[in-house]
């Protein structure tokens, strides 16, 4: 049971890493479709450093710096060319996922060293680890983990409790009265694509340096569109998606389980489990009319200053 | 005497259109300075100019005798420049404090109680009453304007401008701002208003420049003006101000509504029990502030809105349950304007032609339509409204705002409708213009067609209206008939005929 | 300095030339690409025009590409003329193939021509009862259609991957998980060489063309699509229009489904959609919304996939090159919208003066 748990938390993590991207994303009112094309992206550059170079932390840097470049196109072209965004998103999507495969073809059955692999062992913290049952799941994982959790609090108490999160909702929800407030709607919109960029990046470089490890087709099987899934079930809210992502890691493993004891169809159930919930969430939240839905008022709404009303 | 702004041959083209073209505007230190000019005459593009949102093509702009680049909203708040504009740019799922100090305060966190506090007392000193933990959602419109003007004074703004800041106030409410613009006055504050009414301008303001079509008129001091000079200046010719009216003749009922009561989308009562008759040949005008179940009134009417309780009985027949395009084919019009004219009656990327077959494609048999009857009826509605287009090709969201009401109301006109419902038909357009609709609609009254005016403006209702029904909160305040036209009254009634009182003015 | 302005219309000459030059400009910028990992870019390029167009036989896969390319396309362009993003054309074509499948592989027995029609309107049924569900909620409580659609795709592949793992699984493929190959009665018959879905296509390009201009439901999806409010005010019924539209858009990719599963596959997988959901999104945007450009831009994206396909082999050049470069354009013609719409104009330095 415990090692089951560990492991949906671990199933988690790149959810999570790519759900919080995708929540600060969405914060500045652009809805990034690129998820998916981004966490390859981080997946392939990660493994590609993390193999030449054997530095864990180099790996973990590149993955992460080559999702946020892949966040920066994104955001040059719905930014300041003022494109569609569901539709430069899919681009992106299409374009990770050739980018990664057309690099992944020359990493094909390459492994990463005993040594590189061992630097992700768990590790436990002490105290906290010898709290019955949660302490051995949640306080005794790699440090990719910890760096997880880390990031849900610290973008909880960035987006509600200081200034930069309450200019960036701001620019989210109304980027006209941002603007007329002296915010400087395009910066904000740029460095947050790209911090969420970054994390999907991040969680990509977690599935092919942890995970995995290793480089295959279309590593990330669709965890990048479970993520915006997710964005919906937490509601925009990072804590939310703490707990989302590990629901949804855990219903994504438990079908495999499942298996061995013979449940006919449970599997198969469980796979579709993330998106009936996601599904369910927005038909109650879109039937509760908005008074609790967190969702940015502005989001996809290209913003250009003079344009005229 | 020291200026606190000084603006020099400023010119910013849209496209096509020279919104600007060498305009010249100065305000003196603790003046209030109107800006009078029709819809379309600049007032709001040169102040959004200074206000740093647009970025103009020529010009210079001194502030407090200091050349001053403003090329954003930043620079121009760090010069003590502050806007509030007419469509108020607030966020509606934060509170009134994170409204008012987001992108200004400095620091990493922010902590509300503190902040509340510090707004508390900056609204205390200048008579701004707001709550400052309340969701701009729940607030009404007055309210935002005051958080909106608080805005601008926490980020320690000295020059405000006010795009048209009573379009949306009762004329108590309309009092207590100018009360507490003078109150600002006296704390050395420059304030400009922007404003198409005359009576505000001589209300409030020390000076006033007049503009028109893009261009800088003339600079006066207010006390020394009459209105019909203004207004001459303003118009560019000798008009007419007075509005005629043909007195009702008629006593045949054309429209009775009994205790209306409707709903939203949301499931808020809009309508409270509206009751009133619409005779033949009658404007009856509706006034209230925005938002007092106008809308759904017309829309309750047109069937586009389902009626929980009442009747609407249109000669003889209830209207209860007919889809709105049996109630069209009845005979009843609706050309409702919303917040433009291309939200409810027009099509706005389709050409006249298109827009023309709007009231007429159903008529036609089949699976297939055809345009040919559409383009002659566009044809022929371009030459007699003297409707100013390229073509009936043309997208009608690329014609001034005159010519578009001519499309709109045109259509409806050659439907051959028995009721006219039409709400702000004269929004954005130049007096002619709006003279021009009036005469169109007085024209149809005196066939005997019923007219039902939602009207913003309280001169131009009491000019054209045989009665005046007010409402308030989808209530009906009051209906007064011609003879008992009175504008204190109105407005006492528009605001429910309780809230401030009348006698307070 | 520099500034913004919105443009006026440009004439629809000037906005193909601007879209041009920005292809140009990707296809540019990936041949440095290809420079830089040694390869000569005109030569990867000549050959991949080659590869798709070079003998009938890979003209033909390159039609059997542009097919579905273009339906699914003309699908999903009648809702976005509504303005409603209807991004779930990969789950309705799942759901096409899993209904034609169904006939195919229990009713195979029915004769060919009723066997091949029944197949076509039971995929086109339940393509469009599944767009149907979203625009429900859609039209009842305004739920969001993007992100709804999104969704239901990964739930039809998902009903796939249950039917061709578990329950439609082939006892006779020795523990594959595959599902059995139709018999040859439910196999669409081929004209010319090609399998019959281009006369299908042919005829929708046509049929499509002629809804959106001259019919009622046409203009109405059209002010639909402009202004929910003035549609309402003119009497139309609103929120039957957007049903009808969408399972309208719905049953055309459950169309291509069908063909996808039959023609070219001859049976149910889990790749039946093979992207071509997403990609047709971008084909009908690409192509301005047009009906009569959809084929031209689908064609071209037919021939960047199987042009791909052939240097492959030729160059070594991983196939995902076409992924690339079909993003890379995607992107370039995206971005070049902004100079359809605004106009940058120098100013001399230090802002506006006299």
């Amino acid at each position: 049971m415990i090692l089951f748990l560990m492991a949906a938390i671990q199933a988690g993590t790149p959810l999570l890493l790519a759900t919080l991207g995708e929540i600060i994303t969405e914060r500045t009112g652009n809805l990034n479709l690129g998820v998916e094309g981004m966490m390859l992206i981080g997946a392939v550059f990660g493994f590609l450093v993390g193999h030449s170079t054997e530095m864990p932390f180099l790996a973990i840097a590149a993955g992460a710096a080559s999702g946020a470049v892949a966040a920066g196109i994104y955001a040059f072209v719905t930014v300041t060319l003022r494109a569609n965004q569901v539709v430069t998103g899919l681009a992106l999507t299409i374009f990770g996922t050739g980018v990664s495969g057309f690099i992944g073809k020359y990493l094909m059955g390459f492994v990463l060293s005993e040594g590189f692999i061992d630097q992700f062992e768990p590790i436990a913290i002490p105290l906290l680890s010898k709290i019955p049952l949660i302490g051995p799941v949640l306080f005794n994982q790699n440090y990719f983990v910890y760096l997880a959790y880390l990031l849900a609090i610290a973008s909880w108490f960035y987006i509600e409790r200081t200034r930069f999160g309450l200019n960036l909702r701001m620019v989210g929800e109304n980027p006209a009265a941002a603007d007329a407030s002296g915010i400087n709607v395009s910066l904000y919109k740029y460095v947050h694509i790209m911090i969420g960029g970054a994390l999907c990046g991040l969680g990509g470089a977690y599935l092919s340096l942890v995970y995995v490890p290793a480089w295959q087709e279309n590593l990330t099987a669709g965890r990048g569109w479970i993520a915006i899934a997710l964005v919906i079930f937490s509601q925009w809210n990072t804590l939310y998606a703490l707990f989302g992502s590990y629901l949804f890691g855990m219903l994504g493993i438990l079908g495999f389980r499942l298996q061995q004891f013979n449940i006919p169809y449970a599997q198969y159930i469980f796979s579709a489990m993330p998106y009936v919930i996601t599904i369910t969430v927005l038909i109650i939240t879109s039937m509760q009319k908005g008074k609790g839905s967190n969702e940015p008022e502005g989001l996809s709404v290209p913003y250009f200053r003079e344009d005229r009303h | 005497m020291k200026y606190a702004v000084e603006m020099n041959d400023i010119s910013k083209r849209f496209g096509d259109v020279q919104a600007l073209e060498d305009v010249h505007l100065d305000v003196l230190v603790g003046e209030i300075h109107a800006i009078l000019g029709e819809n379309g005459a600049g007032k709001s593009t040169l102040m959004n100019v200074l206000a740093g949102i647009y970025t103009p093509d020529a010009g210079s702009v001194k502030i407090y005798e200091q050349q001053a680049v403003l090329r954003t909203p930043k620079q121009a708040i760090a010069k003590g420049i502050g806007m509030i504009h007419q469509h108020f740019k607030l966020v509606n799922a934060l509170t009134a404090a994170e409204n008012i100090v987001a992108g200004f305060d400095s620091g990493v966190w922010f902590n509300a109680q503190k902040v509340e506090a510090k707004i508390e007392a900056l609204s205390k000193q200048y008579g701004l009453d707001i709550a400052p933990s309340k969701r701009i959602r729940d607030m009404s419109v007055a309210e935002k304007q005051r958080v909106e003007i608080l805005k601008v004074l926490y980020r320690g703004a000295k020059i405000l401008i006010l795009d048209e800041p009573t379009a949306v106030l009762t004329p108590q409410e309309t009092e207590h701002l100018f009360a507490i613009l003078r109150t600002m006055k006296r704390e050395g504050h420059s304030m400009i208003i922007i404003t198409h009414k005359l009576s505000e301008v001589r209300a409030i303001s020390d000076r006033v420049t007049i503009m028109r079509k893009g261009q800088y008129i003339q600079t006066e001091i207010t006390s020394e003006q009459d209105e019909q000079t203004l207004t001459n200046a303003m118009v560019g010719r000798e008009v007419d101000l007075s509005l005629s009216c043909v007195p009702a003749t008629g006593t045949e009922l054309l429209l009775k509504v009994d205790a209306l009561t409707v709903l939203d989308d949301l499931g808020t009562k809009r309508l409270k029990s509206v009751s009133f008759d619409l005779l033949k040949g009658e404007i009856l005008g509706v006034a209230g502030v925005a938002g007092s179940g106008q809308r759904e009134l017309c829309e309750a009417i047109a069937g586009l809105l389902p009626i929980v309780q009442g009747d609407v009985v249109y000669e003889g027949e209830s209207l209860l349950g007919l889809s709105p395009r049996a109630i069209i084919n009845k005979g009843i019009s609706l050309s409702f304007v919303p917040e433009d004219r291309l939200g409810m009656g027009l099509v706005s990327t389709m050409d006249i032609t298109n827009n023309v077959l709007l009231k007429e494609y159903h008529r036609q048999k089949g699976f297939f339509i055809t345009r040919k009857n559409s383009r002659v009826l566009a044809e022929y509605l371009v030459d007699k409204l003297n409707i100013d287009t390229p073509s009936i090709s043309h997208p009608v969201r690329l014609l001034s705002g005159g010519n578009i009401q001519k499309v709109l109301l045109g259509r409806e006109i050659e439907n051959n409708p028995h009721l006219i419902i039409t709400a702000y038909p004269s929004r954005g357009l130049d007096i002619g213009s709006s003279h021009l609709v009036y005469d169109l609609l007085n024209a149809q009254k005196e066939k005997g067609i019923g007219i039902l005016f939602i009207g913003e403006d309280l001169d131009v209702l009491m000019g054209l209206a045989d009665r005046i029904l007010v409402m308030c909160e989808g209530k009906v305040t009051g209906v007064l008939t011609r003879d008992a036209f009175d504008k204190q009254k109105i407005g006492y009634l528009m605001s429910g005929g309780n809230a401030h009182g009348g006698s307070d003015v | 300095m520099f500034k913004i302005t919105k443009q006026r219309e440009l004439p629809i000459v000037k906005v193909v030339l601007i879209k041009l030059a920005a292809i140009a400009c990707g296809l540019m910028l990936l041949g440095v690409a290809l420079a830089f990992l040694g390869h000569n870019p005109i030569k990867v390029y000549s050959e991949l025009v080659l590869g798709a167009l070079g003998s009938s036989y890979r003209l033909v896969e390159t039609i059997n590409v542009m097919i579905p390319l273009t339906i699914t396309a003309l699908g999903v362009l009648i809702a976005f003329k509504m303005k409603f993003w209807n991004i779930g054309a990969e789950g309705q074509i799942a759901m096409g193939a899993i209904a034609g499948s169904y006939l195919a592989l229990f009713h195979s027995n029915l004769p060919k021509p009723i066997l091949l029609v029944g197949m076509v309107l039971l995929a086109m049924l339940a393509g469009g009862v599944w767009a149907l569900i979203p625009a429900f909620f859609k039209v009842r409580y305004n739920s969001n259609e993007t992100l709804f659609t999104l969704m239901m795709n990964y739930l039809a592949i998902q009903l796939i991957v249950f039917l061709q793992f578990s329950a439609w699984k082939d006892p006779k493929s020795f523990g594959f998980a595959k599902i059995a190959q139709f018999n040859e009665s439910a196999i669409f018959p081929k004209l010319f060489g090609v399998h019959i879905g281009w006369v299908a296509m042919l005829f929708l390009v046509f049929a499509i063309y002629m809804l959106i201009n001259h019919t009622k439901l046409g203009y109405e999806i059209c002010v639909v699509g402009t202004s929910k409010n003035t549609a309402k005010y003119a009497g139309m019924d609103v929120k039957g229009t957007i049903l009808k539209t969408l399972f309208l858009s719905g049953a055309i990719a459950g169309l291509v489904g069908v063909f996808q599963a039959s023609a070219i596959n001859g049976t149910l997988s889990v790749q039946v959609s093979g992207g071509y959901g997403f990609t047709a999104i971008i084909i009908a945007w690409l192509s301005g919304m047009s009906t009569l450009v959809v084929p031209f831009t689908a064609f071209f994206f037919a021939i960047l996939t199987q042009g791909a396909n052939y240097i492959q082999t030729v160059f070594q050049i991983p196939q995902a090159l076409a992924e690339v470069m079909q993003a890379v354009i995607l992107i370039f013609a995206l971005g070049s919208e902004f100079f359809v719409t605004y106009r940058i104009e120098w100013q001399s330095k230090g802002g506006p003066t006299t």
